[in-house]
């Protein structure tokens, strides 16, 4: 058990390519970190470079107080639970588990109570003798999972290990890593492109683009004050719809002739200015009358999940240049194809982005 | 499983089988129906007459020093040629995989000897260890070693065993590569997390996990060892000094065309190819069991 500490790190390949431009993240004792990202992100490079199978360009990691740096992956004490799981094909599950203990030259009565406890613990004792081959892709990752937490290391490294398992089983297991590591308190650090487990399994988000960190912060935090129109398009499903808008006095004018929105609790800036209306498909709302209408959309599409409808539409000015807007309203509401829906933007949940830049303001 | 594919004609098959099955009726079954048939006759040497002897043959080459003689030289030089074969072009498979700068010049160069053919390949190591001229007989000698394979058998042996085995390290150098690229990277990636240094890494993961290929390439060399050294042992040593060097298929080209002993010949290829039937079904019923293919 440590604390996780990454300081302004750096990943050049060959001179040429930046896939982390430095990079600085502190994961208390006993909690969870999520890198999220795109593909490319250098989500994968970072975690790798925790565990100590790449090289650290620059910059410094250090796992429980020491600067891990120049030691080999089996010095920084970490287990890492791969996307393909990288079980031991020849072995059975229980020298899967056991093989890390043997190398370490621990006792065979020692390491048979730890691989027992440990499979209990993960509903595996009753596979103890099979081959991976043997078993579903669920057990399998119940393997990997095993194969870490018998060595109780300092830190536990998942590089996206539920990205092979079907969406049910992928959903139970998220369950089931999020509670394992909580009862075990080793800290973590969680590698996905999955937003839904990010936001599940995080206590540290972090959100990953083009080799930087844009935001670090809680799940909730994140979601609430996405740092950019990155982060506000990468967390939350669907994603958020960004708005042109120009700032007039006391408010923001939508582009076309859409209504004015006043944001609460925020500063706007001078006027004139070039901005982007952030707003969830979640907090979009119906209104009754054309008039208090900030937005009107043409739906082009409907998606019906039961629980609740998306409307997707176009704006009727077709001048907003962000494209389709997405409005996820409560389950039942009818809408077809071809209607004209008037929207009121709730001023309290909206956010306000630089148009240029795509910084929040 | 791949779905099977339905002739609707039941003659077409067999029509597109056909030019494979001549091929193996007319080089393998009929000369082999041949020495079963040569090998419970006796002719004379200029085949005018021809008895039948029954089993009379066999109890003469069995009975035979010079035949025991061929058996162990067999075993022992397909044994070396397999294991040393087998053995280098692991290694340098091994540390071929390694390199990043330069992998497919590497792996070029070490195929390049198996496009040698084998008496070829016997006249380069004749004339590198040649008493007389060979520039490595030379600084065996100048280092004070004994060296003259045209006398003494056992050297002659290592001669032929080192020639075999360097002919064939190239095609298991092939396999090897390829078998190494099969093994995912993670593995060897979670077996290092896992405290594994490279030499346990290789003999527990790498190793076990490579046993498919190892397994083919044993039956592959056993079989060349056998058989196809031919060329070379013939072109270095002839079988001597004083069949030191004579293998089974040798004893069988020298008995049956250069002293024209047919029935003798054709006696000892049956039972040659008894015992190789023997050893590739031992090396199946056996060694496959404890193969893991994956």
């Amino acid at each position: 058990m440590a604390t996780v500490e990454l300081n302004n790190v750096r990943k050049v390949y060959g001179g040429k390519v930046e896939a982390v431009k430095g990079v600085s993240i502190s994961i208390p004792d006993g909690e969870m970190c999520v890198l999220v990202g795109p593909s490319g992100c250098g989500k994968s490079t970072l975690l790798r470079m925790i565990a100590g199978l790449e090289s650290i360009s620059d910059g410094t990691i250090s796992i429980g107080g020491g600067v891990v740096n120049d030691k080999g992956p089996v010095e920084r004490d970490i287990a890492m639970v791969f996307q393909n799981y990288a079980l031991y094909p020849h072995m059975s599950v229980y020298d899967n588990m056991a093989y890390g203990l043997k190398n370490r030259g621990m006792a065979k009565d020692e390491i048979e109570k730890r691989v027992k406890s440990a499979a209990a613990t993960l509903g595996l004792a009753d596979f103890l003798q099979r081959r991976p081959r043997e078993l579903s892709g669920g057990q399998r990752q119940r393997v990997a999972m095993g194969r870490a937490i018998v060595r109780s290391p300092k830190a536990f490294l998942f590089d996206e290990p539920l990205s092979n398992l079907d969406a049910k089983l992928r959903g139970q297991m998220r369950v089931e890593i999020k509670s394992l590591q909580r009862r075990l308190g080793v800290t973590s650090v969680y590698v996905t492109h999955d937003q839904v487990e990010a936001m599940t399994l995080a206590d540290t988000l972090v959100v990953m683009n083009g080799g930087l960190a844009e935001q670090i912060d809680t799940p909730m935090a994140i979601y609430e004050k996405p740092a950019s129109t990155f982060v506000a398009g990468f967390i939350g499903s669907p994603a958020m719809n960004l708005l042109t808008a120009t700032v007039a006095d006391g408010g923001l004018v939508l582009a076309g002739d859409g209504g004015t929105v006043k944001p609460r609790d925020t500063v706007l800036p001078e006027v004139g200015r070039e901005v982007l209306l952030g707003i969830r498909p979640e907090h979009m709302k119906v209104t009754d009358s054309r008039n208090t209408a900030d937005l009107t959309l043409k739906v082009t599409a409907v998606e019906i999940l039961g629980a609740d409808v998306l409307a997707h539409g176009q704006s009727v000015d077709a001048t907003q240049t962000g494209g389709e807007i997405i409005a996820r309203l409560p389950g039942g509401t009818r809408v077809e194809v071809g209607d004209t829906l008037p929207f009121a933007i709730d001023p309290g949940m909206t956010h306000l982005f630089d148009a240029a830049t795509g910084k929040r303001i | 499983m791949s779905p099977r594919v339905v002739f609707p004609n039941k003659v077409l098959p067999y029509v597109l089988l056909a030019p494979q099955l001549i091929i193996v009726a007319i080089f393998f079954y009929w000369p082999a129906s041949q020495a079963l048939y040569q090998s419970v006759l006796r002719e004379d040497p200029f085949g005018l007459r021809t008895t039948f002897v029954g089993l009379r043959n066999f109890e003469r080459v069995l009975a035979d020093p010079n035949y025991i003689n061929a058996v162990q030289n067999t075993a022992v030089f397909s044994v070396a040629v397999a294991f040393l074969a087998m053995a280098i072009a692991l290694l340098l498979a091994v540390m071929a995989d390694k390199i990043i700068k330069g992998k497919g010049f590497y792996r070029t160069m070490l195929i390049w000897p198996y496009a040698i053919a084998p008496a070829i390949a016997g006249m380069v190591w004749l004339f590198m260890f040649n008493p007389a001229m060979g520039t490595f007989a030379y600084m065996l000698r100048s280092s004070g070693y004994a060296w003259d394979p045209l006398l003494k058998g056992d050297q002659a042996m290592w001669l032929v065993i080192a020639a075999a085995a360097w002919k064939q390290i190239s095609y298991n150098f092939l396999f090897f590569v390829a078998g190494l690229q099969a093994i995912p990277k993670t593995l060897i990636e979670a077996a290092a997390i896992d405290g594994a240094g490279e030499t346990k890494r290789f003999w527990t993961i790498v190793f076990p996990l490579l046993a498919p290929t190892t397994f083919f390439l044993l039956v592959i060399n056993t079989t060349y060892a056998f058989f196809d050294t031919f060329g070379i042992i013939h072109a270095v040593t002839g079988g001597g000094p004083g069949r030191a060097t004579e293998t089974l298929v040798y004893k069988v080209y020298h008995d049956g065309f250069v002293n024209l002993i047919l029935g003798d010949s054709a006696a000892q290829s049956v039972i040659l190819m008894v015992i190789v039937i023997a050893l590739t079904a031992i090396q199946f019923r056996y060694v496959e069991k404890k193969v893991h293919y994956g």
